[in-house]
C-alpha cells in the first residue's frame, strides 16, 4: 500500500509534466535551484566537518532547527502543502490509516524540497566521519529530524485546516497569512539583531536549549555522542522520537476529524439591496465597475490587496527604514494598480458572462480600471501624505505624488493589457488556502516579471524627476514630476485600456477556453 | 430585419472535411429548408473543434428551425458542450459557420449576442454577488436600462422561486438554485434564441416542472430553445425536435417522431450510439454474498 501511494505520486507528477511544457520548465527551474542549494550546503558540510565539535554542533543545531521550523510554518503562510494526494480522496478506499499516513509521508518527499531536505539530513551524518559512532547517531538523528519535517508539516496544516473549515474564517486566515508574510522582513531583522546581541556565549546557550526541543533534538544526538554524554544522547533521541510520534498523532487526529466532519457549508451571508449596482450608472461599464467594487470587498483575493496598503508603511517605520519610508506612497500606487493584472484569471470561468454578452473589450477594461483606479488614487494620496508628514518632508509632496500617481496609472494600463493576454490558474475563492496550484506558474511568473519591468521603465521619466527633486531639494523638479507623472500615466492608461480592449475583442473566447481547460 | 446574409439555398453542403461524410447510421438531417420562409433560428455548418490530439467535434451540421424546442442528446463526451459553446460564441470553432437567424455569429458577435440567451455547463458564476445582483449584472451587460432590469429581475426571481434567497450570495446557493439563477440570467434580456446546456441537472422536480412550463410558454410565443440533456424521457416529452450526437458527429436529427421512428427515444438512441454492454462477465456480482 505504501509503495502504491509513492508510485501514485510519481505517476501524478509524470502525467502533470506531460500536460504542459510550462510544468516541465517549472520543475527544471526548481530542480536547478534545489541543486544549487545542495551544492552550497554540501560544500558547507564538508568545510564544517573539518571544524571542532563545538562549532559543528552550533551550526548543525541552529540551521537544522530553522529547517524543521520552516517545514512546519512555511506551508501555513506561503506555498501550502501539495494537495495532489489529499487524504480526503482516499476516504472511499479501505486503506488502513497507518499505511495511508506512512505512504503520504514518503510521497511528501517526492519533489524538490523533499529530496533536498532528505539528502541534507542524511548528509549531516558525514560531518561526524571522524567519529564512526557519532556518524551513526547523526544518521539516525538526521532521519528522525527529516521525519519531523515532513510529518510536522502535514500535522500543522491538517490541524489548522480543520479549524478553518468555514469560508469566512478561511478568507480571514488567508489575508492574515499574507500580512504575516509581509512582516517577515522586520521579524527576521529583529531576530538577527537579537542573535547579534546575544554574542557567542549567548549563542551557545540558545543551541543548548534548542538541542532539547523538538526542533533541534534530532540534530543534537551526534554531538552528545562525541562529547561522550551517553545519557544526553539517549534523551535527545527520545525527544526526537517523541516529536515524530506526537506530530503523527496530531495529524492522525486532525485527519479523523476532517474525514468524519467534512468542512460544512458556512452560515449564509445576506446582503441587502443591490449594493454598488444601485449606485453606479446603469451601463455596461457601470455594471462591471459595480461588480468589481463588490469583489474588492467580498473576495479575499482582492481584499488582500487593500489590506496590504496600510501594512506597507507600518512595516517600513517599524523596521527603521528612516526617510526610505517616503517610498511607501509611490509603492502603494504601483501595488494597487498592478493588482488587477490577473483580473480575468481571478474571474475564472465566470468570465463567460462577459464573453456571452454583446460587450466591447474597451468597456470591460474601463469598468475594471475605474474601481482599482479610484481605490488606488485614494490609497496613494493618503499613504504619501501620511508618510511625508511623518518623515517631515511635506515639501517633497509634489514629487512623491507625481511618482505615485504615475506608477498607479501606468500599472493600471499595463495590467489592462496583461490581464487580456494571459490567464493562469489562480486560487479560486473557496479553495483550501493551504493547497498550491499545480503548474503554469512559469506563465504567471513571466507575465508578472515582464509587466512589472515594463511599468518600471515606462514611469522612469516621472520617477527620475521625483528622485532628483527629493535628492536636490528642488521644488521645480518636484512639480515637473507631478505633471509628467500624471500626464504620461494618463496617456499610458488610455493606451493600455484601448490595446487591452482590442486584445479582448480578438481573444476573449480563447482566454475562456484556456481557463476551462485548467484542472 | 435580421438577414444581413441571405439564407443559403443548400443548408448541408458537403464542404466540411471529408471525414464528416459516411458516418455509419447517419440519418438524413432535417428536411431541406424551404426556398423561402424565415431563416432558421440557428444553423451550424460544418463545425470542427480539436483539443490537442482529440477531435471533440468533427463536422457538425444542424438546422434548428425558428419556434422549435430542440433537444440535443448524446453520451458523455459526445461533444454536446463543445458544440453548444461554439454555437453561442464562447468557443471559437476551428472550422465552420454559426448562423443565428441568418447572421454569422463569429463575424458579428455584438449583433448576434443581443438575441442569444446562454446557459453553459461546467463554468462558475460571479458567485460573490447575491442572486438579485447577478441577474441585474447580466441584464446591464446586455445593455438593458435600469427600470427594465429591476422589473425583470423581480419577475425572474419569483418565477424561479428564488425571491426568498434574492439577498443570499450565489456561492451559498445549492446546485439546483445555482442552475436556476443562471437560467434567469440567460432569460433577462428576452432573447429570441435560448441555448441551455444541461438546464435540469440537480434541479428539483417542482422547479424543473416550473422551468419546463416557462420554456414551453416561451416557445409558444415564438422563441426557440435548444437544450442538451442526458434524460431521454424528458427530451421525448418536452421537445419537438431532437438531434443525436456521438463522437463529435450528428447521428440523427429531425422531429422527435422522425428520429425515434416508432420506438422510444431511448431505444433508438441506444441503437444509434451503440456501445450497450450486456451484463455478461459480471456473474460474480449477483452471487457474491448471501
Amino acid at each position: 500500500m505504501v509503495g502504491h501511494l509513492v508510485r501514485l505520486k510519481l505517476t501524478l507528477l509524470r502525467n502533470g509534466l506531460r500536460r504542459s511544457v510550462w510544468q516541465v520548465l517549472g520543475l527544471v527551474v526548481a530542480a536547478l535551484y534545489g541543486l544549487g542549494v545542495l551544492v552550497l550546503a554540501g560544500a558547507g558540510l564538508v568545510a564544517l566537518s573539518l571544524q571542532d565539535a563545538a562549532l559543528r554542533e552550533t551550526v548543525l543545531v541552529l540551521l537544522g532547527s530553522a529547517l524543521v521550523l520552516g517545514w512546519w510554518v512555511v506551508p501555513l503562510v506561503a506555498f501550502g502543502v501539495d494537495a495532489t494526494l489529499d487524504p480526503r480522496r482516499f476516504v472511499t478506499f479501505g486503506v488502513p490509516r497507518r499505511d495511508l499516513l506512512v505512504g503520504l509521508t514518503l510521497a511528501g518527499l517526492v519533489g524538490v524540497p523533499g529530496v533536498v531536505t532528505a539528502l541534507l539530513a542524511v548528509g549531516t551524518a558525514a560531518v561526524w566521519w571522524r567519529e564512526p559512532l557519532a556518524a551513526l547517531a547523526g544518521l539516525v538523528g538526521g532521519l528522525l529530524a527529516l521525519a519531523a519535517c515532513v510529518v510536522g508539516a502535514r500535522a500543522s496544516t491538517a490541524a489548522l485546516a480543520g479549524v478553518i473549515g468555514r469560508r469566512r474564517v478561511r478568507e480571514v486566515v488567508a489575508v492574515l497569512a499574507v500580512l504575516l508574510l509581509a512582516m517577515t522582513g522586520p521579524i527576521i531583522s529583529g531576530l538577527t539583531d537579537g542573535v547579534a546581541a546575544l554574542g557567542t556565549g549567548g549563542l551557545g546557550r540558545v543551541v543548548d536549549a534548542l538541542a532539547w526541543t523538538p526542533l533541534g533534538a534530532g540534530w543534537a544526538v551526534a554531538p552528545a555522542v562525541v562529547a561522550g554524554d551517553a545519557g544526553a544522547a539517549v534523551l535527545r533521541l527520545l525527544v526526537a522520537l517523541a516529536t515524530v510520534a506526537l506530530a503523527y498523532l496530531v495529524w492522525d487526529r486532525a485527519l479523523t476529524r476532517t474525514l468524519v466532519q467534512p468542512a460544512s457549508a458556512s452560515h449564509e451571508v445576506k446582503a441587502r439591496g443591490l449594493g454598488w449596482f444601485a449606485r453606479f450608472p446603469a451601463t455596461q461599464s457601470g455594471a462591471i465597475a459595480a461588480r468589481a467594487a463588490t469583489y474588492w470587498v467580498r473576495d479575499p483575493r482582492y481584499a488582500m490587496a487593500v489590506a496590504i496598503v496600510p501594512v506597507l508603511p507600518l512595516v517600513m517605520v517599524v523596521s527603521g527604514a528612516g526617510d526610505l519610508v517616503l517610498v511607501a506612497g509611490p509603492l502603494t500606487g504601483m501595488l494597487v494598480g498592478w493588482s488587477v493584472s490577473a483580473d480575468v484569471a481571478y474571474d475564472g470561468t465566470a468570465f463567460w458572462t462577459h464573453v456571452a454578452a454583446p460587450l466591447r473589450g474597451v468597456v470591460d477594461r474601463c469598468g475594471r480600471v475605474v474601481v482599482a483606479g479610484a481605490l488606488g488614487a485614494l490609497a496613494t494620496v493618503v499613504v504619501t501624505v501620511a508618510t511625508a508628514a511623518w518623515a517631515d518632508a511635506l515639501a517633497h509632496l509634489p514629487a512623491l505624488l507625481g511618482a505615485g500617481l504615475g506608477l498607479l496609472l501606468t500599472a493600471l494600463g499595463a495590467a489592462s493589457v496583461v490581464s487580456a493576454m494571459v490567464v493562469y490558474p489562480v486560487q479560486q475563492p473557496g479553495d483550501n488556502p493551504f493547497s498550491t496550484k499545480q503548474g503554469t506558474s512559469a506563465v504567471a511568473f513571466t507575465s508578472q516579471l515582464v509587466g512589472g519591468t515594463a511599468v518600471f521603465v515606462l514611469t522612469l521619466p516621472a520617477t527620475v524627476l521625483a528622485v532628483l527633486a527629493v535628492v536636490q531639494g528642488s521644488a521645480a523638479f518636484g512639480w515637473a514630476a507631478l505633471v509628467v507623472g500624471v500626464l504620461l500615466g494618463a496617456a499610458l492608461l488610455v493606451a493600455g485600456v484601448v490595446l487591452g480592449g482590442r486584445l479582448l475583442d480578438r481573444g476573449a473566447p480563447e482566454l475562456l477556453a484556456r481557463m476551462r481547460s485548467f484542472p | 430585419m435580421v438577414s444581413e446574409h441571405p439564407p443559403s439555398p443548400s443548408p448541408h453542403p458537403s464542404s466540411g472535411p471529408p471525414a464528416a461524410a459516411g458516418v455509419p447510421g447517419r440519418v438524413p438531417a432535417a428536411s431541406p429548408a424551404p426556398a423561402a420562409g424565415p431563416a432558421p433560428a440557428l444553423e451550424l455548418r460544418g463545425l470542427w473543434r480539436r483539443f490537442g490530439d482529440k477531435i471533440a467535434v468533427a463536422g457538425v451540421d444542424l438546422t434548428i428551425p425558428a419556434g422549435s424546442f430542440y433537444g440535443l442528446v448524446g453520451p458523455n463526451g459526445a461533444g454536446k458542450t463543445t458544440t453548444l459553446s461554439m454555437a453561442t460564441g464562447l468557443l471559437r470553432p476551428d472550422h465552420g459557420t454559426v448562423l443565428v437567424q441568418g447572421v454569422d455569429l463569429w463575424a458579428h458577435p455584438d449583433v448576434v449576442k443581443r438575441g442569444l440567451g446562454v446557459l453553459p455547463d461546467g463554468v462558475r458564476l460571479f458567485d460573490r454577488l447575491t442572486g438579485a445582483q447577478l441577474i441585474t449584472y447580466a441584464g446591464l451587460l446586455q445593455g438593458l436600462d435600469r427600470p427594465t432590469v429591476e422589473a425583470r429581475t423581480r419577475d425572474l426571481l419569483a418565477a424561479m422561486d428564488l425571491t426568498a434567497d434574492a439577498s443570499t450570495l450565489v456561492v451559498d446557493y445549492s446546485a439546483g438554485m445555482t442552475k436556476k439563477v443562471a437560467l434567469a440570467c440567460a432569460l433577462v434580456h428576452a432573447p429570441r434564441l435560448l441555448v441551455l446546456d444541461e438546464p435540469f441537472e440537480a434541479v428539483d422536480p417542482v422547479s424543473a416542472a416550473n422551468i419546463r412550463e416557462i420554456l414551453a410558454r416561451y416557445v409558444a410565443g415564438g422563441g426557440t430553445v435548444v437544450v442538451s440533456s442526458h434524460v431521454m424521457d424528458l427530451v421525448q416529452r418536452m421537445c419537438d425536435h431532437v438531434a443525436v450526437i456521438a463522437g463529435g458527429h450528428v447521428l440523427a436529427a429531425g422531429t422527435v417522431d422522425e428520429v425515434r421512428a416508432g420506438r422510444s427515444l431511448e431505444e433508438r438512441f441506444v441503437e444509434l450510439v451503440g456501445g450497450r454492454v450486456t451484463g455478461e462477465g459480471l456473474e460474480w456480482l449477483g452471487t457474491s454474498s448471501v
